[in-house]
Formats: C-alpha cells, structure tokens, sequence
C-alpha cells in the first residue's frame, strides 16, 4: 500500500497560495550549492574572479535559486510530483560576506488543467523587494 | 570570435552513464532546503510508491550540465564561457530521478539567435534510464556576449 502524496485536484484554485517561505543564502549555502551540483563557477565564491567580469561580488548560483523554489513547491506537492519547471533568470543575487541575502518564494496556482489534472503553480522570487525569475512556473501533477 | 551560428543541430553523446546514487540526492537536496522525508529517508519514499529515495525537481541539472560542457568547450561552436551568462531553464520529467538510476545523456544545439551583440544558444539534454526509457529533458539557455 503506498500513501499517495499528490495534491487532491478537486480542491484547488486559481488564484490560492499554496506554499511561502524565506530562505536565507549565505557563502557557505553556496559553497554547498557548488559541491551538490558540481558547478565550481569562481564567480559564485570568488569575489575578485566576480569583479571583474564586472558583478558586484560574489552571486548565488541562478540554479540555487531555481531549486529552492523547487523546493518550496515540492514541499507542498509532494517529492517528484513536479512533471516541468521553467525559469528564466533575470536579476542575479549579490550574497554579501559576512552576512546573507534572504529570498522569498511565495507559489501561487496559476492555471488548472481538468483533463491532465494538473496544476500550474506561479512562482514569485524575490531578493529586496525585486524579482529575480521570471516566468517561474511548475506544473503539478494532482490526484 | 562569435558563436558560429551553423552550430545548431549538432548533437553530442551519450556520454558515460550517470550513476544516480542516495548520498548524492541527499547532498542535493540539504544544499536546495528540499525538505520532503522521500528525498532523504527510504522507508519514506518506498511508502510514497518509489523504489528509492527521490531526487530534487533540479537535481537533472547535475547531468545536464555534464552534458553542456561538451558544447561549450567544442571550438567550432565558439562559447566564450567567461562570457556566459545563465538566462533560462526548464525541466520536463517523464518520471522523477531514483537512487539507483542509471542515467544517458544526448545533449543538442536546437537554437542560436543572434541580435544586439549576444548570441542565445539553447540546447536540449535527453536524459534516458537503462532500458532507454525516457526520464527528463532539460532545456538550457545560455547568453553570450559577443563585445570585446
């Protein structure tokens, strides 16, 4: 007998927040980032390497940002209900040292598909009040 | 020198397989907050129907990313990769990743648009199973900035 974790379609809609939460991105969160995924990128520790290509320091990995909010979506749907996740990066995030950034995620359902039940979950990212994804959308399988 | 725009269509791989392994997905998944007891604990994750613990939704860009090396450093496609910037992603999964998976990867060029000195070059990686079953896609493009 297994526990299905997928999100009940019937309940759902359009427009409800269904997951938030704030992260907090330190050096240290990104040097982790850099051994999990293997992208050793000096622009994401190196802060000499990062300024002079012209960023103002050291900024997180665009894929750390794309998994945490993942993350916040897995969280309410379940572990691999995600079928598609799509960003487009459009602000990088400075993380300061000592210190740290703190990003918001907030997933809101965008649109539900009846026949595929599926839900559309619109991500909204956010480091100081601007948005760093656009079109950050995860599709949901629902039961 | 530019991105030579011929380069679409080129298609490169499969490289070694990508062994899938539980100390990997439990790194991956501390590392992006995934919180869900399928990715870390396998009693939980074989009560949710898996054969073994979960990885992340983002966890395929580890393969994928293995397989855009193979792009970005081919000469005759021309990346500049002090140039690269990452503009988009997107992750299209038949099935979640397991612990336990043995991973193909094809990676192919399928765009490269050019205009106001910054060449977007996207390319598609098709991550298949043992049996050559599909298991995801994931899409990645890439801005280049072709100034001095």
């Amino acid at each position: 007998m297994t526990e299905s974790t997928s999100p009940n379609f019937a309940g759902l809609e359009v427009g409800q927040q269904v997951a938030e939460r704030a992260v907090s991105v330190t050096r240290d969160t990104l040097v982790r980032y850099a051994g999990a995924s293997g992208d050793f990128n000096p622009i994401h520790y190196n802060d000499v390497v990062a300024e002079s290509v012209g960023l103002p320091g050291v900024i997180a990995h665009g894929m750390l940002t794309m998994g945490v909010g993942a993350s916040v979506v897995e969280e309410w749907a379940g572990a691999g209900n995600v079928s598609d996740y799509q960003v487009r990066f459009t602000r990088p995030i400075p993380v300061p040292n000592p210190g740290e950034a703190l990003v918001t995620v907030r997933a809101v359902i965008g649109a539900l598909d009846e026949e595929r039940r599926t839900a559309r979950v619109d991500l909204t990212v956010e480091h100081d009040g601007v948005k760093v994804l656009g079109r950050a959308q995860a599709v949901v399988d629902c039961d | 020198m530019p991105v030579n725009p011929d380069a679409v269509g080129r298609e490169y791989g499969p490289f070694e397989p990508y062994e899938v392994t539980r100390v990997k997905i439990r790194e991956f998944a501390d590392a992006v907050d995934a919180l869900s007891g399928a990715h870390v604990d396998v009693a939980v994750a074989r009560a949710e129907g898996y054969a073994d613990l979960v990885a992340p939704t983002t966890f395929a860009v580890i393969i994928a990313q293995k397989a855009e090396f193979h792009v970005v450093v081919d000469p005759e496609v021309g990346v500049d990769f002090s140039k690269v910037v990452h503009a988009e992603e997107r992750f299209t999964h038949v099935r979640p990743l397991v612990a336990g998976d043995v991973i193909s990867t094809t990676i192919h060029i399928d765009t490269i648009k050019q205009r106001a000195g910054i060449s977007m070059v996207t390319t598609r990686a098709e991550l298949v199973d043992a049996d050559s079953a599909p298991v995801a896609t994931v899409v990645s493009t890439l801005a280049v900035r072709e100034d001095a």
